[in-house]
């Protein structure tokens, strides 16, 4: 039997096929199509402090080869997370991983305090791609000194292992990943959605009520893939890579371009059984090479 | 789930029924509720989406559905190619339904291809023994369909065009605002601005209505809040809470 065990800096995993955050609610919903415990990790929305109502629609556009979402940061804040939707997954085998956001560094540290201790989470995933209002609404993710400090105050709020997902909306991914890690992430998530637009042509006007969105889906893989690469050779860092996966073939690109693990997005709209498929290709994959595991596959392909 | 087309046939110029054999989905169904339909050939990923189609008729007993579609872009350009025999994978059903009035005259009002979902629900009102009145508008003449399945069905249907060439000239609201009284019930599917009408007309008549709404789709399952759809206390997803709301319980015009 292939042994799919995953070990990210701090975090383990029973295999490296992670969901990804905003894409596959709190679990519930995908229950009825497959065992929420095989999965390797389990990345829950985006939570803020308080509750947010999201953006007006349209939300959603289909582009080529992907999809442009601003759903914006739909959720009902990390009190109510504790209270109604964690509970629900005590119990569950695969590490549950909570994403958080907020508007000040203030908020993403409070958030974090809050989580603390909570028994199903296993790890916090910060989202950097957030308007930062103390500094006009430029994205956290966007700056490096941002990202050290927001990270940092992170850090020193909580326990947990920490894991950084980066924006690829920015000039030089290295550096950011740089300032991450320098604030204490131990591992690395890229990467987050693509900023785009659509626009109609009938109507004259942008198609999302809140003109830009982010691109996802198989469209964004190339850059997905490049940027793993580049931090992966310049910061040897642990890694989860996403972006366009719906293959085990996809994930395997990820794989030998460095990430330790990957998780699945967008595709989880087009097959919610996919991430499930995705494992039992890569323990296919595996046993048809004569491997182990993959660990011997991440960052293969580098020179 | 994978299922089998049994027919897909041209009703009027680009709009089409698909039959298909599907025994789980037609076994479980209620009115109101869709299917998320995958439009791209086998592998291929293209279109990237789902489409979500309304359930048109469904027949239990032989384990078929139909959907009741439009040509309007790519992925139900592809559906209208489909052969006998081809494999189509499908979710559902999906959403929350029409819920069954009793001891009100049922009035379905349908505006374009939002008569889809309104043939299975006429089917269940007839079984549940009542007489629905159906209503049903098309931009052209050309377009009217399937007014002789609720007919076949002992409803009493009126059809109104904008051209004028079958049946009232006008739209479908008017011809509602006609009949309309505090002793009917309600079941319409259309565009937004005719819903929004007849909540109006069904607000004053003292008629409870339900609406079944469209909006575009992610998961289709509940998972990416992509399909929202603003009610006085937030947003709600239209693919789980709906497709189907009591007219009260959303904000039409947002
Ligand atoms: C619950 C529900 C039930 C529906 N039932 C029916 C039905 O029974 N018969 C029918 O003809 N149509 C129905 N529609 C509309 C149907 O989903 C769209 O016409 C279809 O998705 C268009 O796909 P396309 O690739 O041909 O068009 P494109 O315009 O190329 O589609 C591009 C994208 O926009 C989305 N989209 C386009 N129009 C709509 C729309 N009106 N509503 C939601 N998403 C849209 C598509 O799903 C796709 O993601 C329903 C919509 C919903 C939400
Ligand atoms: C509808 C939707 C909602 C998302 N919400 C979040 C979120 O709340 N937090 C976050 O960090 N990323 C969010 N993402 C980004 C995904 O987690 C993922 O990074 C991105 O979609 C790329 O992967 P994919 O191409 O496989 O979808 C969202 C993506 C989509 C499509
Ligand atoms: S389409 Fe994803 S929540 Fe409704």
């Amino acid at each position: 039997m292939a042994d799919l065990t995953t070990v990210l800096g701090p975090l383990k995993l029973p295999n490296p096929v992670l969901v990804a955050s905003g894409t596959f609610g709190y679990g519930e919903e995908y229950g009825t199509y497959i065992d929420l415990n095989q999965l390797g990790g389990l990345v829950v929305k985006g939570t803020t402090l308080h509750p947010r109502g999201g953006n007006r629609p349209p939300r959603i556009v289909e582009t080529p080869a992907g999809l442009l979402n601003s759903v914006g940061l739909q959720n009902p804040g990390v009190d109510a997370v504790i209270r109604e939707e964690l509970p629900k997954l005590t119990g569950l085998k695969c590490p549950v991983i909570v994403n958080i956001a907020g508007s000040t560094v203030g908020e993403y540290a409070e958030v974090a305090a809050r989580l603390n201790g909570q028994p199903s989470v296993a790890a916090l995933e910060i989202n950097i791609s957030c308007p930062n209002v103390e500094e006009g609404g430029l994205a956290f993710g966007t700056d490096p000194v941002m990202v050290r400090d927001v990270v940092q105050a992170v850090r020193e709020a909580t326990t947990l292992p920490l894991i950084c997902k980066l924006s690829p909306n920015v000039g030089d991914i290295v550096q950011i990943a740089e300032a991450a890690v320098e604030g204490g992430a131990q591992i690395l998530s890229l990467i987050n959605t693509v900023l785009g637009m659509s626009i109609d042509v009938q109507a004259r006007r942008p198609v999302l009520a809140n003109t830009f969105g982010g691109l996802s889906g198989p469209a964004i893989r190339p850059i997905a893939l490049r940027m793993v690469w580049e931090v992966y050779a310049a910061l040897r860092v642990p890694i989860i890579g996403m972006g366009g996966i719906t293959s085990g073939q996809d994930a395997l690109e990820f794989i030998l371009a460095g990430a330790g693990a990957i998780a699945v997005g967008s595709a989880n709209f087009v097959d919610p059984r996919i991430s499930v498929r995705i494992i039992r290709e890569l323990e296919a994959y595996i046993e048809s090479q004569g491997l182990d595991g993959l660990s011997s596959l991440v960052g293969a392909a580098h020179p | 789930m994978l299922t089998t087309v049994r027919k897909n046939t041209m009703l009027a110029d680009g709009i089409y029924r698909l039959i298909l054999s599907a025994p789980q989905v037609a076994a479980d169904a209620e009115p109101g509720q869709f299917v998320h339909v995958q439009t791209a050939p086998q592998m291929s990923r293209d279109p990237f989406l789902r489409r979500p189609l309304s359930i048109h008729e469904c027949s239990p007993q032989e384990g078929t559905i139909a959907l009741l579609y439009e040509v309007v872009g790519r992925g139900t350009h592809l559906l209208s190619h489909l052969q006998p025999g081809d494999e189509v994978d499908l979710l559902g059903p999906l959403g929350r339904g029409f819920t069954l009035v009793p001891g009100r005259r049922p009035v379905l009002v349908g505006g374009g291809m939002g008569l889809a979902p309104l043939l299975f629900l006429a089917r269940r009102l007839r079984e549940a023994g009542q007489r629905p009145a159906v209503l049903v508008g098309f931009r052209r003449g050309r377009d009217v369909v399937a007014s002789e399945d609720f007919a076949a069905l002992g409803c009493q249907v009126e059809i109104a065009t904008e051209d004028g060439s079958v049946g009232f000239r006008g739209v479908v609201t008017t011809l509602l605002e006609k009949h309309l009284s505090s002793e009917d019930a309600v079941y319409a599917c259309g565009p937004r601005p005719m819903l929004s009408a007849l909540k109006d007309a069904c607000q004053q008549a003292g008629a409870p209505l339900q609406v079944s709404l469209e909006e575009r789709m992610g998961c289709g399952i509940g998972a990416c809040l992509g399909c929202a759809c603003p009610t006085p206390n937030g947003y709600v997803r239209v693919c789980t809470e709906g497709p189907v709301f009591w007219a009260e319980e959303v904000d039409l015009h947002g």
